[in-house]
This record gives C-alpha cells, sequence and structure tokens, in this order.
C-alpha cells in the first residue's frame, strides 16, 4: 500500500481534459465550491493553442493560507485523458491520488507503487442512464465533480446552489446536472468511502474577495477609466479582454435613448488597431487595444510615431511565451524590452506591471488617465496566468469623486482669449505641452501632426537644435512620468535582512509564499514590488541599501534587470537573476529553491534564525 | 524638388462665402513640391470646393500617410487639424478620428504607393467599414517621394526612368473599392478642375466611403520613353498626339471637353491620358454596370472619369456602431463611468 497524503485544505488537484469535451464548465464549478465554503483556491487552465480533441488541464490549488501562486506537484490527478496517461501519473506526488474511469480497468502497470488509485466506472454510469452521446460526454464531467464532492467533503448544498445560479433562467438545464451531480456524490459516498485523505473543511479565509480574470478586470477598468474606443486584432491570451469589454459595454454604457457610449472595431490587424487607437486619441477619445507579443511587434512603427508626435494610447499587453508565435497559450514576462523600447530611435514608454485582476482594473483606469496627462504610449504589461485565470483577489474599487485626468488640453475660451499655443512648447516645465482637439477654435490652435521633426510650434524642422530641443523635452517628460506611475511597494522583512529581491507583475503570489518558507529557513529577505517603468529612485534606493538583489523574472534574458542597469543605473554586480521561463506560472518552490542555493553559494549559513542572513 | 516660393494655386478672392470665409481662408502653407506637380492641382480643387461648400475650415480633419501626395495637407486648409501619419497607414488613423468625433469632415489624403503598396489591407478595410470620409488618392504611377520607383498601379510592361520594366498587373484602385464596399466612387484627373472640384463636394457631402482616384501627373519621373504613359509609348499605339509641343513641360495640364467624348490629354512627359468622360445618362448607382463599363474602358486602353458609383442610401459606421449622437470624445465621467454602485454589485456577482 501506498503511503497516502493526509491534507486539510491544502492540496493540489488536477484534471487531465480532452479539449472540447465540455469539461471547463464542471471543472470551474468544483473550483467555485471551494469559495463558497471560504477556502481560498487558484485555479490554473493548461491549454494548448487548439480548439477540439487536444489535452487540456486544469489546475486547483486548494490553499486555506492563500497562496495563489502555482504550487507545482499535483496530489489528486483527475485522470480523464488516456492520450497524456503517462505523463499525468509522472506528475502526481508520492502519496498522491490518481482518480480515473475504470469501466474497463487498466493493469497496475500502468500505475505507480506510490500512489493511490480510486476507480469510478463513469462510463458505465452514463450509459446506463442516458441515451444521447452529447449527454453522455456532458454529464460524466458533473458525475465526476459530484464524486470529488463526496471524496473530498464538499457540501452538495453549496454544488446546488451554483448550478442553480449557472443554470437560471434554464431551468430545463438546471434538473439534470443537478441530478448527475448527485448520481456521482452517492455513488462516491457508498463506494468510495475513504479512498481519498485530502479532506476540505469550511473556513474563513476568502472573506469578502472576488473571483475574476485579469482580463475581465482589465476590461472593467477600461470601462470605468472612460474609454471609449476600443481597437483589437484577435491573439490568445488577450482576446477575452476585448470580448469582456464588448460585454461589459452592452450593459453598463448604453445611454437614454439607447445608444452605445463606446465604440469597438475588430480591425484586420494590429497595425489597424493601434493606428485607430492613435487616431481616436489624437482626435480626444479614451482609446485603447489589447493585444500580445506578435501584436505589439507589429504596432512598434506606430507606437514610436505616438511617442514622438505625442498622441496619447494605452496599450494592454497580456504576455504570453516568445519570441515569434513561441508558446501562444503559456506564460512570460517577455515583452519587457519590446515594450519599453517599442520602435527605432530614441525611444522610451510608460510600462505599467500589475499583479493580479485588481490591480488590471486600477492600472487599466489610470493607463488611461497617464497616457492623457502624459500625451504618450502607455503599456499595461499583464501575462496569460493573470489574464486568463480566474484569481481571489480584493473587491474592485471606485471613488465616485473621481474625475477622469484629461490632461492639458487648451480650450476654445483660452484660444479666444489669446493664450499662447505652442503644440510642443514647454510652458510648464515638466516637459508636457498643450494640446488642441480638432475641430476647437476656427483661427486658432490649428497644428500639423506628424512623426517628423519639428520646432516648438509643430513647424517642419530639421535643424538640430531643434532637434534635440524636442528631444531633450521629451527625456524630461519621462522624468516627469516617474512621480505619476505607481510606486514600488516594500515588503521589509521582519528581520534585518542582507539581500533584497525585486519582483513584479504575476510572480507576487509565488514571490510571497517564497518570502515565508525562505525565512522559515533563517533567510531573510527584503522585497520590492516594482510596479511601473520609469523607475523611481526608491528602486536604487533600495538596490543600493542591500549587498545582493535578487531579480525575479519569467523570462530568459533578465529583461526587467537590463532595464535596471540601463535605466536606473543600477550597479550589474549587485543584481542576481532568478529566472523562470519554461512558460508555466513561476512557483514558490522554484524561487525558493534558487535562491537558498544562491545564499549557499555566497557562504551564507541560514541557519540559525535569530541571525540576520 | 524646389524650395523656391510659387505663385498661389489660385487668384485670392476676396469674396466671402455663406460662413464669412474668403477663399484664401482655405489655403494653407506654401507648396514644396515640384513645379508643376498634379498634387498642386489637387489642393487647389479642395481648397476651392470647401470654399464653395461653405464649410468652416476648422471643422475638417485632414489626415494622410507619407509620399508627395501625402505632404499636400500642409498646403490646403490651414485652419484644420493636420496629421500625418505613417506609410499606409492613414486609413486606420482617420477611422478611429473619426469614431472620436462623429462631427467633424474627415479628409484622407494617400498616394498610390501608400494605398495600393504598403497600405492596401487598410485601403480595402476602410472602404468595407464604411468611414465617413473623403478619401483621396492622388495617382501617378509611381514612389515620387523615394524617386521614381514603381507604384502598384503602375502598368505591366511600363518602363521606369533607370530602365526596369515593370511586369506586375496593376491594381486598379477604383475597381478595388467599388469591390470592397465603398459607397461613392469616382475618378477624375489633377488637370480636369471643373470635374473634380464638384466631384469632392458631392464626396464630402457623402455620408460614408467616398473614393475619388485622380491621376495625378508626376513631372519627376514619369517624364521618360519607357513609362506606358510617356509621349512615345502613347504614340506608337495612337496617332493622334502631336498637338504635344504645345503644352508647356512645367505647368499643370488643363483640360475642357463635353460629356461623352474621349479626350486624349498630353501629360507633362508628353505621355497621353484618355479620358473618356461618363455619358450623361449614366446610372452611377448601378454597381455591377459601374464594374462592367470601368473593365470595358480599361481593355481599352482609357481611363474612365466622373462618378461611377453612389450608393444614395449609404450608412457608415457609427450607423453601424449605433454610437451615440453626441460625439465620443465629448462624453465624461458621468456619461461613461458606471460608478461605486454598480461595482459593488458587480463584485457580489463575482463571489
Ligand atoms: C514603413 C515605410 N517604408 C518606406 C517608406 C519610404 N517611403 C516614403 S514615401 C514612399 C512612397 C510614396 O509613394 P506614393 O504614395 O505613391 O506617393 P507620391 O510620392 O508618389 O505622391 C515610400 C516608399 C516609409 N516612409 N515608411
Ligand atoms: S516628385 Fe513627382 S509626385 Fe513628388 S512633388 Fe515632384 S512631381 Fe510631384
Ligand atoms: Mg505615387
Amino acid at each position: 500500500m501506498a503511503k497516502r497524503i493526509e491534507a486539510v485544505n491544502d492540496f493540489v488537484v488536477k484534471f487531465a481534459n480532452v479539449n472540447g469535451s465540455g469539461s471547463a464548465s464542471a471543472n470551474e464549478l468544483f473550483a467555485k465550491s471551494f469559495l463558497r465554503m471560504g477556502i481560498p483556491v487558484s485555479p490554473r487552465n493548461i491549454f494548448p493553442s487548439n480548439i477540439q480533441g487536444l489535452p487540456t488541464w486544469y489546475e486547483v490549488r486548494v490553499t486555506e493560507r492563500g497562496w495563489l501562486g502555482r504550487r507545482g506537484g499535483v496530489d489528486l490527478m483527475v485522470a480523464m485523458n488516456p492520450q497524456t496517461w503517462d505523463q499525468d501519473i509522472a506528475e502526481v506526488e508520492p502519496g498522491g491520488y490518481v482518480f480515473y474511469d475504470d469501466t474497463r480497468p487498466l493493469p497496475a502497470s500502468k500505475f505507480r507503487p506510490d500512489v493511490n488509485v480510486i476507480g469510478m466506472p463513469l462510463t458505465e454510469i452514463c450509459n446506463t442512464n442516458y441515451v444521447d452521446a452529447r449527454e453522455r460526454q456532458l454529464f460524466k464531467n458533473i458525475i465526476y465533480v459530484g464524486a470529488l464532492a463526496a471524496l473530498l467533503g464538499i457540501e452538495p448544498e453549496v454544488v446546488a446552489e451554483l448550478i442553480g445560479e449557472q443554470y437560471k433562467g434554464k431551468e430545463k438545464l438546471l434538473m439534470p446536472n443537478v441530478k448527475a451531480f448527485h448520481m456521482g456524490f452517492d455513488y462516491a459516498r457508498e463506494r468510495l468511502k475513504d479512498a481519498l485523505g485530502l479532506k476540505v473543511q469550511r473556513s474563513e479565509a476568502v472573506g469578502d474577495s472576488i473571483f475574476i480574470d485579469g482580463n475581465a478586470a482589465a476590461a472593467l477598468g477600461c470601462v470605468y477609466g472612460g474609454a471609449t474606443v476600443c481597437a483589437w486584432y484577435p491573439i490568445t491570451p488577450s482576446s477575452s479582454l476585448a470580448e469582456a469589454f464588448q460585454r461589459y459595454c452592452s450593459r453598463l454604457r448604453i445611454d437614454e435613448s439607447g445608444r452605445n457610449n463606446y465604440a469597438i472595431v475588430q480591425a484586420e490587424d494590429e497595425l489597424a488597431s493601434i493606428g485607430m487607437v492613435i487616431g481616436a486619441g489624437w482626435n480626444g477619445a479614451r482609446a485603447f487595444t489589447a493585444t500580445s507579443g506578435p501584436g505589439v511587434s507589429l504596432m512598434t512603427e506606430f507606437i514610436g510615431m505616438a511617442y514622438f508626435a505625442e498622441i496619447p494610447a494605452t496599450i494592454i499587453n497580456v504576455q504570453r511565451g516568445g519570441p515569434s508565435t513561441g508558446m501562444p497559450t503559456r506564460t512570460q514576462q517577455s515583452d519587457v524590452l519590446a515594450c519599453a523600447y517599442a520602435s527605432h530611435g530614441d525611444t522610451k514608454h510608460v510600462l505599467l506591471f500589475p499583479e493580479d485582476p485588481k490591480e488590471c482594473f486600477e492600472f487599466a483606469a489610470q493607463a488611461l488617465d497617464l497616457a492623457d496627462r502624459l500625451q504618450t504610449p502607455v503599456f499595461v504589461m499583464t501575462d496569460l496566468d493573470i489574464g486568463m485565470n480566474q484569481r481571489l483577489c480584493k473587491p474592485l474599487e471606485w471613488d465616485d469623486a473621481r474625475s477622469y485626468d484629461r490632461g492639458k488640453v487648451m480650450t476654445r475660451d483660452e484660444l479666444e482669449a489669446g493664450k499662447d499655443f505652442g503644440r510642443y512648447l514647454d510652458v510648464d516645465g515638466d516637459g508636457i505641452p498643450f494640446r488642441t482637439l480638432p475641430g476647437t477654435h476656427p483661427k486658432r490652435g490649428a497644428y500639423f501632426t506628424r512623426g517628423t521633426t519639428k520646432d516648438r510650434y509643430a513647424r517642419y524642422s530639421e535643424a538640430g537644435p531643434d532637434y534635440v530641443d524636442n528631444m531633450r523635452r521629451l527625456q524630461k517628460k519621462f522624468e516627469t512620468a516617474k512621480s505619476m506611475v505607481p510606486k514600488p511597494l516594500l515588503d521589509a522583512s521582519a528581520r534585518p535582512a542582507r539581500f533584497g529581491a525585486i519582483y513584479y507583475g504575476s510572480t507576487s503570489p509565488a514571490m510571497h509564499e517564497a518570502l515565508e518558507a525562505l525565512a522559515t529557513t533563517g533567510i531573510s529577505i527584503n522585497a520590492l514590488r516594482v510596479r511601473a517603468f520609469p523607475f523611481q529612485d526608491e528602486i536604487a534606493d533600495f538596490v543600493a541599501s542591500h549587498s545582493k538583489v535578487f531579480v525575479i523574472e519569467q523570462n530568459r534574458d533578465a529583461q526587467l534587470k537590463t532595464l535596471l542597469v540601463n535605466d536606473a543605473g543600477i550597479n550589474p554586480a549587485n543584481l542576481i537573476s532568478v529566472l523562470h521561463y519554461d512558460g508555466t506560472p513561476i512557483t514558490a518552490r522554484f524561487i525558493t529553491n534558487e535562491i537558498s542555493q544562491i545564499v549557499r553559494t555566497l557562504n551564507v549559513r541560514p541557519i540559525k534564525k535569530d541571525k540576520a542572513a | 524638388m524646389t524650395y523656391l516660393t510659387k505663385p498661389k494655386l489660385h487668384h485670392p478672392s476676396l469674396h466671402k462665402n455663406k460662413v464669412g470665409y474668403t477663399r484664401r481662408d482655405y489655403e494653407g502653407a506654401v507648396s514644396t513640391l515640384c513645379a508643376g506637380c498634379g498634387h498642386d492641382s489637387i489642393s487647389a480643387a479642395i481648397i476651392q470646393a470647401a470654399w464653395e461648400l461653405d464649410i468652416e475650415p476648422h471643422r475638417v480633419a485632414k489626415l494622410s500617410g507619407i509620399g508627395c501626395s501625402s505632404k499636400t495637407p500642409t498646403y490646403f486648409l490651414g485652419n484644420s487639424h493636420g496629421f500625418n501619419t505613417v506609410h499606409g497607414r492613414m486609413p486606420s488613423v482617420l477611422t478611429g478620428a473619426n469614431l472620436a468625433n462623429r462631427d467633424l469632415i474627415y479628409l484622407g489624403v494617400s498616394g498610390d504607393g501608400d494605398s495600393a503598396s504598403i497600405g492596401l489591407g487598410q485601403f480595402a478595410h476602410a472602404m468595407r467599414r464604411g468611414v465617413n470620409m473623403l478619401y483621396i488618392l492622388e495617382n501617378n504611377g509611381v514612389y515620387g517621394l523615394t524617386k521614381g520607383q514603381f507604384s502598384a498601379t503602375a502598368d505591366a510592361g511600363s518602363k521606369s526612368k533607370r530602365g526596369a520594366v515593370n511586369t506586375d498587373t496593376a491594381i486598379d484602385t477604383v475597381s478595388l473599392a467599388l469591390l470592397m464596399g465603398a459607397t461613392f466612387v469616382a475618378r477624375s484627373f489633377s488637370g480636369d478642375k471643373q470635374q473634380l472640384v464638384p466631384l469632392i463636394k458631392a464626396a464630402i457631402a457623402h455620408d460614408g466611403a467616398a473614393f475619388i482616384d485622380v491621376i495625378s501627373p508626376c513631372v519627376a519621373f514619369n517624364n521618360h520613353p519607357g513609362s506606358t504613359k510617356s509621349y512615345d509609348y502613347v504614340r506608337e499605339h495612337n496617332e493622334a498626339v502631336n498637338r504635344l509641343d504645345f503644352w508647356p513641360s512645367r505647368e499643370a495640364i488643363t483640360v475642357d471637353y463635353q460629356e461623352g467624348g474621349v479626350i486624349e490629354v498630353p501629360q507633362h512627359d508628353g505621355s497621353i491620358l484618355k479620358l473618356r468622360k461618363l455619358e450623361a445618362d449614366y446610372d452611377p448607382s448601378n454597381k455591377i454596370n459601374a464594374i462592367t463599363h470601368i473593365a470595358t474602358a480599361a481593355a481599352e486602353g482609357e481611363f474612365l472619369t466622373g462618378l461611377l458609383y453612389l450608393d444614395p442610401n449609404a450608412e457608415d459606421l457609427h450607423a453601424h456602431f449605433k454610437t451615440s449622437a453626441m460625439p465620443l470624445n465629448q462624453l465624461g465621467v458621468k456619461e461613461l463611468c458606471p460608478g461605486s454602485e454598480m461595482l459593488d454589485k458587480i463584485n457580489a456577482s463575482l463571489r
């Protein structure tokens, strides 16, 4: 007999399914049932770039402590896909469990001696109860959810309630689903008693948190932030953002006459989508696009123009694995440099790094303000891990006293009063000039926007001094941006720490968990979460006050580190990269192992807990 | 190119139109194009049309790509906002601008390289979306600004100044615009002000995607025997071209002719352009008919000019999108932000 993992409210369940088999909604039902019992979960879709027939996985980390990063390892594998059987079995932790359809039992050789097997004749049950092939397939998913609920101790009332919400208004589907759920539940309760050492217990750990994917949250941020024009071209993992914007707008942005206070164009490509965003921004509407790496590559000529001609544009980059088509359905943070310096010539762009859906919401809205205020492209650098997975986060908040910062737009009255208008004139010493919108004044304020060099009054000029003057002002404007973008957040170690760590974006939950794990082994680290580029002085100060600083990233080339060295003047000798880039979300285990090893080789003995490491 | 100051495009008139502007108020900066470039004549036609239409100049947004043709918005409507975008991508920028403020008049100016080569995709898609605009393509069959390479509208068989022969089929932008769904399609000639000015006016008045392809000779790079539009080439194919010496080589060409007649227009480079004015009873609302006519004329080596197609029931992108009557760029937090109470409800639905 294999040893059994015994755990309460702290384990990982992974579903191995076939894409297109209808498992997604059943799996989501499973994940949500924990939340309704007050237990935090962190689910992740792992899917191929394919629509039907290929393998897909859904991993649910059940975590009383609220560690929302991917843990690594699997305690219970729900192995529903014969194609991936061997790799799925191999992934189970020693003492873990495999749940499978044993209508046709598999020989012992197909299992591992250190893994516990739970069989249930799902196909047989379905064939007995349903005639229609599609029903047999769909209800099989609900039946296994029922069985798992019984095995784990999920309250059936909770699941029934969720099914009720899902099929509200579609009563015809409601009862059969509840029935299928109970079919699985009753079977497991009677015949699979105590087969599983993993259990759940009601908790209060979820609190008032909400469960939302980053793309939907960013889309809501665009609605709240006042975006009226969205132009996009479908690309994984960003498409669901534009689609969510469409969905929310159709509910929240209809005026009294039934007309739309928004316009969404599915463009012919990313060249066009960014062009439309720039056209709308030039003409005073808040506009954004959502895209991913290949789209950003196509957009770069336009992005450089928007930088140089100073036009607001918000670009939400839901990063995926690159280069090229790369790993379209996997996650990475590998567009940092491509976006920071997008386009030819001397260009620099504002980047925001949200850590979770809540910040996707906030930063999307803030990006629209920043783009108007700074008159430049602003990137929201999210990624697939945040964007396409539902994540538990604090409720979204909006202050009704907040108004939109439309930046320096000279009005008709100001022009009429004779205020001097120089489109590229630095009147306030912050590098940010005034602009006018087309159609404002019959005789004053019109100017020609161009990607070519010009003087302070927007007149074409190739004169060296005019060019340099303008480029310096743009640099000053970028300096000004430092005081406007989100500040880095310090997570100070409870004990004095020699080491620092810099991290950003979706690395956040894994990092928090790793910091605690490292602290328990005596390695104390002060951690700084960078939330934007350009970098504020606090970041260089932070590095200067530690002997070594780890920079944790999800890319091969240490892109943020390069940016820190290049743009914040940080000595690279003080930085040690911790890099994870296989396309899976970074885990606390990975960070902990890497840092522990490096600390060991640095000859620090982190043994005595009372000593600072 | 020459930077010498040149005469104004027309004799300044101090006569005011209905909105109180003289024709001079519709002018722009002094052109820096080659003397006699067809593009300058188109600018003059735009000035004339806008003045005659009693448009307030600042209510026009003029956008272009990159090229000699795309430079021209600097040379007209100096009180309008202008936007020299990137090469071939004016249509998308214009689309976005139009979405932001439905109340302005949008004028897109492009070249044959800009629209038929690098920007062919955007050109086609702007037409099929029905963006409310006047899109003028200043078609000279070459890349003027980069000094005379073939454009995608150059005829197969024509020879470049450097001697290379174009073997690619020419793109007919008028047929393409028709197929893509433009609801106002015309072709004209830069030298034919009588025809062009009314076309521009009608196109501006049109509520949808209006396209005018204007044949606009390039005096610098289309003036050699190897060109299919050159004097030598046309002489071999047409006997009646000996009057060409009459035309000074560096002056804008003008023509005047009767409806229904074919006229041979000498170009700066000595080549002949055949223009067939459409029959007075031509029905421009019949798309199939228009396509057939264009193809028939092309097979005979003629260009068909005039209003080729008009859909009187055209609808624009805003109608498709049901956007608010108030321009999107004038909506504020009150109209756009659903507020915290709604957010609380959304939060509740996410638990
Ligand atoms: C991306 C890019 N590629 C190439 C160029 C160089 N370029 C500038 S104008 C032009 C061709 C313009 O031809 P056309 O649109 O026919 O205008 P014309 O000068 O003939 O009026 C080219 C290739 C550019 N500006 N941008
Ligand atoms: S090069 Fe040709 S297109 Fe350009 S300005 Fe001169 S004549 Fe006109
Ligand atoms: Mg050309």
